[in-house]
């Protein structure tokens, strides 16, 4: 007769305990993971709320001695306690869209360039090159501006223009030495051309190929296959990359306030010294003793932020409207 | 039917016809534009690059590298080094944690939230970062430490590491993220083990251009760590530190032609340290680009 | 090849679908003429000598002669990847923009050889027009599609006219003429694709080249794109690239036949056998034609 072979099924304790003991670890390690980047996101999101918050802070001494009117006073006057954002607000102004001007068109020609013409070979090299001059630290660049940019500008640039288009209020009569809002615009404009044109770039290389073929083939130029297919399909992208590069014009303050000349008053010329916001706060915050004086500085700051903070804003928002039409097709 | 006129003869040559002459005119000055577009700031970095290399090289020697004023900057290097490693110490494990929230904890909303936050913290002037720092740290405590330098530098990183980490995060084949479900590895065992070693290449990326970045920031250095004594050299994080971009700073706005020569050398020193981190990283994002795709 | 035929050609005869004359040598009981040369008699818009062509180091395309008529429809079949798509491109010249593309041999476009130096190729792709496999309308009306090119080309005046009759033309007039503002994108596959041989025809070309046009869409919309052939052949010369046998069969005059050349060291595409389109699908004279016609294989 044959007998089924017994088989003992009990498992020997001491696994159970450690399979246990492993499922516990698990379960730790999975929730301290959550936690810890959990903690890691609300740092972020604390930090910015701080930013703003310590903007608001500092200012408040200014905010309740000026209110509104700070934005609308041109008198700065440290000694007298007599302090007003007009004319930073109008130099920031003026020197941002200045540099969005004349880097806006230059930088979509180069993203034209690099996703068009250039071969792929040349594109690797040179698109790269034009990346790098946006890590150019920006002191070097005010230094480089001060001592070199600021002559050239003021000894050939500045008298032609006046000279030629000295009739329009912007080209008015060059003054001091270079140090002016033109140069610091020119300055800005070599900041923001290589973030505008490298977002235009791989905006460009995106447009898909058989629309183009499409254009061609209908017997259009090179130039009429741009400006009737590329540039339509991504104009609200090349907007919100032009609203990037002005953020950064506006915000700048370092290479600003080493090439500006730390004017006062509102000018109609782009050849006068001037100031702007944030040039203002690097250029007078080391020195600023008082209370008030530190206050309005932080005044200047939280108008920049707001600034800053919108553009930003409004980049995003038409940037994520342009991502949504092209994935509607 | 009426006659639209677009008779042209196909026998004719097959070179521009109508107003083909004219387009392509056009057409050609536009592709010149353009090209001219690229070559201006090719030149515009070419003179910047030579200016900084012809003028800063002059100042170059062992001396100017090792001591410090008014020879040298080697305590200002030295600084700049310090206040940098802590910021990217403290930027780069909160940039990834955040990057693995979002691959893999987020739901919609938190994502939203979030990528908001890192790109409203990238736009955000640094000069605006320095007041911050300012409030929070130097005034309260009444005086300056490159510590508080870090720390606004690593608000400057963060989301420029984040960001990194999180494309290459992403990157992560699904099926790698599949296998180890299968085997009943944990999430955090799956993380720790498989998914950030497959991206530490990005992200060390990340964080190279995070250094170079941090490197060459200005602003928030003015507020935190702009008073010091740059003739010798300084460890403690709880002071001002020397540091290059406040030297370079300081010596442009002084006007004293001696000092100028040693913006340039600090200068060059500082462009080259950025340049050959910038290039490194860019070579191993192509490396592991590759690696990826494979 | 005499160019009287062409000093004739006023506009109105090519609004006009005209059957053009056709000479045939036919002989009952011979075996069909398969040879290129058999429409001697009529002018042929294209002759192609003996082409070959490589990207870069890779020959896609080997030996091909043929002439294609005038007037008619030309079919272009074959299994995929043996280079239809690429003889097509290069008789417009679309291979251009392909990196390390290259040719041998000669395209003739009426007596000119189309990759000669002083050739502008915008000049080319205005007179030979291509409708792509993939419907690709601009993201703009569908007006403003069929209007960008006229505009171009200065065909400023009459331009609503030019739309509608090339609308017309295409067999979409009925279907979208309330909603000419309205995207291009909102429309069907079938009628993108329309649109986009209206916007091809807007601008008169000579010579229509189809890739695949209703490879991408379902049998109605393929139909009458079908249809559409008929109606326009007497207007353009059309030349057309199909994986589909039946559609060559139904719509085409003279077929050309292309298969992979196996024999040489590196396999590339050629042209196995050209006829009319009766012979070839009744009686091809080449095995292969007949191994592929009879769908043994491909």
């Amino acid at each position: 007769m044959l007998e089924p072979a017994s088989v003992p099924d009990v498992r020997p304790p001491r696994r159970n305990r450690s399979a246990e003991r492993l499922r516990r670890i698990d379960r730790i390690g999975d929730g301290l993971l959550y936690g810890v980047c959990a903690f890691a996101c609300l740092l972020a999101v604390v930090t910015l709320l701080l930013v703003a918050y310590e903007s608001v802070n500092g200012a408040s001494p200014a905010i309740s001695k000026f209110g509104l009117g700070f934005l609308t006073s041109t008198t700065w006057q440290p000694n007298f306690g007599e302090f007003g954002a007009g004319s930073l607000i109008f130099g920031t102004a003026f020197s941002s869209f200045f540099a969005l001007l004349l880097g806006a068109p230059i930088a979509i020609a180069i993203g034209l360039y690099l996703s068009e013409l250039a071969p792929k070979g040349v594109r690797g090299i040179v698109s790269p090159l034009v990346e790098m001059l946006a890590a150019i630290p920006s002191v070097i660049l005010g230094f480089w501006g001060i001592l070199i940019l600021a002559p050239f500008v003021h000894e050939r640039i500045e008298p032609f223009l006046h000279d030629t288009l000295g009739f329009l209020p912007i080209f008015g009569e060059p003054q001091t030495t270079g140090a002016s809002v033109f140069t610091a615009s020119l300055i800005l404009t070599i900041m923001i051309v290589p973030i505008i044109a490298s977002i235009s770039r791989d905006l460009f290389l995106a447009v898909p190929r058989e629309l183009q073929d499409g254009a061609s083939a209908l017997g259009a130029t090179r130039w009429e296959v741009v400006r009737g297919v590329v540039l339509p399909s991504t104009g609200s992208g090349v907007i919100a990359a032009s609203l990037l590069g002005l953020g950064r014009a506006l915000g700048e303050a370092i290479a600003v306030t080493q090439v500006i000349g730390a004017g006062s008053e509102i000018k109609a010329s782009l050849f006068e010294t001037g100031d702007t916001l944030a040039g203002r706060i690097a250029n007078q915050f080391p020195g600023a003793i008082t209370e008030l004086h530190q206050a309005s500085l932080f005044y200047c700051g939280l108008i920049l932020l707001v600034i800053g903070l919108l553009s930003n804003l409004l980049a995003q928002r038409i940037g994520r409207r342009f991502a949504y039409a092209q994935g509607v097709k | 039917m009426a006659e639209l006129g677009a008779a042209f003869d196909p026998t004719a040559p097959l070179s521009a016809s109508g107003n083909l002459r004219r387009r392509q005119f056009v057409s050609r000055f536009s592709e010149a534009t353009a090209t001219g577009a690229a070559v201006l700031a090719i030149a515009v970095l070419a003179i910047l690059i030579y200016t900084v290399a012809a003028r800063g090289a002059g100042a170059l020697s062992w001396e100017f590298l090792t001591t410090g004023e008014p020879t040298g900057i080697g305590p200002a290097l030295i600084g700049t080094a310090v206040i940098v490693a802590i910021a990217t110490a403290i930027a780069t494990p909160v940039g990834v944690l955040i990057a693995i929230y979002l691959t893999e904890f987020a739901g919609p909303r938190a994502t939203r939230i979030m990528k908001a936050t890192l790109d409203l913290t990238n736009g955000l002037p640094s000069i605006i970062i320095g007041l911050f720092i300012f409030g929070l740290l130097i005034k309260p405590l009444e005086k300056q430490m490159a510590f508080a330098a870090s720390v606004a530098l690593a608000v400057i990183q963060l989301p420029l590491i984040a960001r990194g980490s999180l494309e290459v995060l992403l990157l992560v084949p699904g099926n790698l993220r599949e296998a180890s479900d299968a085997l009943g590895v944990s999430r955090w065992r799956g993380v720790i083990g498989v998914i950030l070693p497959s991206a530490l290449g990005g992200i060390v990326t990340a964080t190279v251009l995070a250094v170079a970045r941090a490197a060459g920031e200005t602003a928030p250095l003015i507020f935190a760590s702009s008073v010091f004594d740059a003739t010798k050299v300084g460890l403690n994080p709880f002071e001002a530190l020397p540091n290059i971009p406040v030297t370079i700073f300081f010596l442009s706005e002084e006007g004293n032609p001696t000092g100028f020569t040693r913006a340039w050398g600090a200068s060059l020193v500082l462009i080259a340290v950025i340049l050959f981190a910038s290039l490194g990283a860019r070579a191993l994002l192509s490396r592991n680009r590759e690696r990826m795709s494979r | 090849m005499s160019s009287t035929l062409d000093s004739l050609d006023s506009f109105e005869q090519r609004l006009a679908p005209t059957p053009a004359p056709r000479l045939r040598i036919q002989d009952q009981g011979a075996p069909p003429d398969t040879s290129p040369h058999r429409h001697i008699g009529i002018e042929a818009v294209f002759e192609a000598k003996d082409i070959s062509i490589f990207y870069g180091r890779k020959k896609a395309l080997a030996g091909v002669s043929l002439r294609i008529p005038r007037s008619e429809i030309t079919a272009l079949i074959g299994p995929s990847g043996c280079g239809k798509t690429t003889f097509l491109r290069s008789l417009n010249r679309m291979n251009d923009s392909v990196p390390n593309f290259r040719i041998e041999g000669q395209i003739l476009y009426h007596g000119h050889d189309m990759y000669a130096g002083n050739v502008d190729q915008v000049e080319v792709r205005r007179r030979i027009g291509m409708v792509f496999q993939k419907p690709n309308p601009f993201p703009k009306s569908i007006y403003d599609n069929i209007a960008w090119a006229p505009r171009n080309l200065g065909l400023k005046h009459d331009l609503d006219e030019r739309v509608e009759q090339a609308l017309r033309g295409a067999a979409l007039w009925d279907e979208v003429k309330d909603r000419l503002k309205d995207s291009a994108l909102g429309l069907s596959g079938g009628q993108q694709q329309r649109l986009c041989i209206a916007r091809a025809i807007a601008i008169e070309p000579d010579v229509l080249l189809l890739d695949e046009p209703a490879s991408a869409l379902d049998p109605i919309a393929t139909a009458s794109i079908e249809e559409l052939m008929h109606t326009l052949k007497g207007r353009f010369t059309i030349v057309i690239v199909t994986h589909n046998m039946q559609q060559a069969a139904r719509v085409a005059d003279q077929t050309a036949f292309f298969s992979l050349d196996s024999s040489a060291y590196e396999p590339s595409g050629t042209l196995v056998e050209f006829t009319d389109t009766a012979t070839m699908f009744t009686n091809p004279a080449d095995p292969r034609t007949r191994d592929y016609v009879t769908g043994r294989f491909g």
